[in-house]
């Protein structure tokens, strides 16, 4: 299994295609900080106008905490097309390219093949992410520095100390890497029935844009569904950054609002990802290879 | 052990489509076995069940004396094979292409041997080279590399000269041999030219429609001594039987709708009439055919096709 994870490492990391995510996140992220260096007091100045009324805010309000939550909320909503490109192609690029079935006649169980190849897709995804990390938060803090971090909620404003931040941020991009390995389990999964790679980043990519309109509009037939739609537990990354509040409306250090909506969220992306994998381990073993 | 390969009663149907049906042959040891039949005939399919790529519909795969169904990894650690077009990763030069596939045979294998190997398919000099830039015929000569990597007792090819310009072809050719001859490999060669099999072959099995027409050692099914006869009957149950019973019983190859196919000494086609007649078998037509290229393009072409196969 250890040398089928390497290979496909190597083929993963030795193809052009996989550096357009990560030039694309790099390329999105320098041009949001560019124009928040250039633009950055405006903008919080703009955001803010209704608060400061109320308040006095003073210090460093655009730092790389504040910015790097600006840019995960920009991006990780686009990540799952740059996840798609390669995980829904990890079968069905083999069977375009025909190298399929030569890997195939080797004495490679399909059950650790498959394993190999998730576990690759998913080695990936973390990647990808620990490179957004490093773009967005590390590199916000070198180039806008740190401070309080305040974010705005629909009707309040959440004050984060400085030193409390920055094992939420550990938290969400932990999180963010289970949401996007559920993205990567769905392409995988769709990768085994189409013999080029169009088809299904395309169709993950659909069922993604689908199931996310049933998880935002508030129907009460699509209730039903939208506690089960793993689109719907994607974005819980934020809670994270909801802090609890004591008797006397001060926050408490070091807590979540809501601990147990995450714990749920969890369960129901590892749930899916179980799913995904264990249809397409299923399927796979059964299936004739004729590409 | 004497036989590679055990197939018995091999069947694959696709839907309602039987692409193999009831095929039983036997691959020995040192064999080159011509798998012939025309495009579509069942070679491929045939050839992908014997490497788990396909799984049967019915029948049993025996290869090194083991089950396939039970022994998959331990089977193909000993198989090397080409299935069709062997398309590797075009990112990656000649020499990573085989030393990932080196490493997905189990085996580890040193930057010398991986040289070697390339220089045998005359690839050494175009090693780090990426595979996107080669021609069709380098190409199949990489994939051969990549069989042989893990030294295998088999190998299966699929068409190997598919594609290939005739210097190309007769690469292949002499590689086949050289494989056989000097380094005692067993190989099961597919191919829809029956010329083409006839050269490097040691025992020939053709194929139509998914089922097996003739299976022979080379040098008795191209003796131009020997001929093909069809018989035509009224009754082919029963010639069939007093046939069996008769000395006519080792020249028997099938039995298909009315007709029996017997492959006999040229000289003898009287003595069979003369038996025939003695055995009340009610004859149509007895007919031999001169060659077995005359037989192959009978059996599985019609006559509109026969230009393709005569090369």
């Amino acid at each position: 299994m250890w040398t089928l994870l390497q290979i496909e490492l190597y083929k993963i990391f030795r193809r052009p295609r996989t550096y357009i995510a990560f030039a694309a996140i790099t390329s999105l992220i320098a041009i949001v900080q560019l124009g928040l260096k250039v633009d950055g007091k405006e903008y919080a100045d703009f955001v803010m106008a209704d608060f400061k009324n109320s308040f006095s805010i003073d210090g460093n309000t655009l730092n790389g905490y504040f910015v790097c939550y600006i840019l995960l909320q920009l991006l990780l909503v686009h990540v799952p097309l740059l996840i798609a490109l390669i995980a829904a192609d990890m079968i069905s690029g083999e069977a375009n390219g025909g190298t399929l079935r030569f890997l195939l006649t080797k004495p490679v169980s399909r059950f650790n093949f498959i394993m190999a190849k998730f576990l690759a897709a998913t080695i990936y995804t973390i990647a990808l992410l620990i490179w957004l990390a490093i773009l967005a938060l590390f590199v916000s803090m070198f180039i806008f520095g740190t401070g309080d971090m305040l974010l705005l909620k629909n009707s309040y404003v959440v004050q984060l100390q400085q030193d409390d931040i920055f094992w939420r941020y550990s938290g969400a991009f932990g999180f963010a890497a289970l949401a996007m390995t559920t993205v990567a389990a769905l392409g995988f999964f769709l990768s085994q029935f189409a013999e080029n790679s169009i088809g299904p980043i395309v169709a993950t990519m659909s069922v993604i844009i689908f199931f996310t309109i049933l998880s935002t509009m508030s129907i009460p037939l699509f209730n039903l569904v939208k506690p089960y739609l793993f689109t719907t537990h994607m974005v819980s990354w934020k809670e994270f950054f909801d802090i609890r509040v004591d008797e006397n409306n001060a926050t408490i250090k070091g807590s979540i609002e809501h601990p147990e909506r995450i714990v749920r969220s969890v369960a129901i992306l590892a749930v899916h990802i179980l799913l995904f994998v264990g249809a397409s381990l299923f399927i796979f073993k059964k299936k004739d290879v004729l590409s | 052990m004497s036989d590679i390969i055990k197939v018995r009663n091999l069947s694959k149907k696709f839907n309602q489509f039987t692409a193999v049906n009831d095929l039983s042959f036997t691959v020995a040891n040192g064999d080159v076995y011509g798998f012939l039949g025309q495009n579509g005939a069942g070679k491929s399919t045939t050839m992908r069940m014997l490497l788990t790529l396909i799984q049967p519909t019915e029948g049993n795969i025996e290869m090194f004396g083991l089950p396939l169904h039970n022994n998959r990894n331990e089977i193909l650690r000993q198989v090397g094979a080409v299935i069709e077009k062997p398309d590797v990763y075009k990112y990656l030069s000649a020499y990573e292409n085989l030393k990932l596939f080196a490493k997905l045979s189990g085996i580890k294998i040193s930057h010398q041997k991986l040289q070697q190997q390339l220089e045998v398919v005359g690839l050494a000099d175009r090693a780090n080279d990426k595979v996107k830039n080669f021609s069709q015929g380098m190409k199949q000569r990489l994939g051969i590399a990549i069989a042989l990597v893990h030294n295998p007792a088999l190998i299966v090819l699929d068409e190997p000269t598919n594609g290939l310009d005739p210097q190309g072809i007769a690469d292949i050719r002499n590689l086949i041999l050289h494989l056989s001859n000097n380094e005692g490999k067993t190989i099961l060669v597919s191919s829809h030219l029956l010329s083409e099999i006839e050269q490097i072959a040691t025992k020939v099995l053709i194929i139509d429609k998914g089922k097996k027409i003739i299976e022979d050692s080379a040098q008795s099914l191209f003796d131009p001594a020997q001929t093909i006869v069809e018989i035509t009957t009224f009754d082919d149950v029963f010639a069939r039987q007093q046939l069996l019973q008769s000395q006519w019983e080792s020249a028997f190859q099938e039995n298909r709708q009315n007709q029996i196919v017997l492959k006999i000494d040229r000289q003898k086609i009287s003595v069979l009439h003369r038996d025939l007649v003695a055995m009340n078998i009610q004859l149509i037509s007895l007919q031999p055919r001169h060659s077995l290229e005359d037989y192959f393009l009978q059996v599985t072409t019609g006559s509109q096709n026969v230009h393709q196969y005569i090369q």
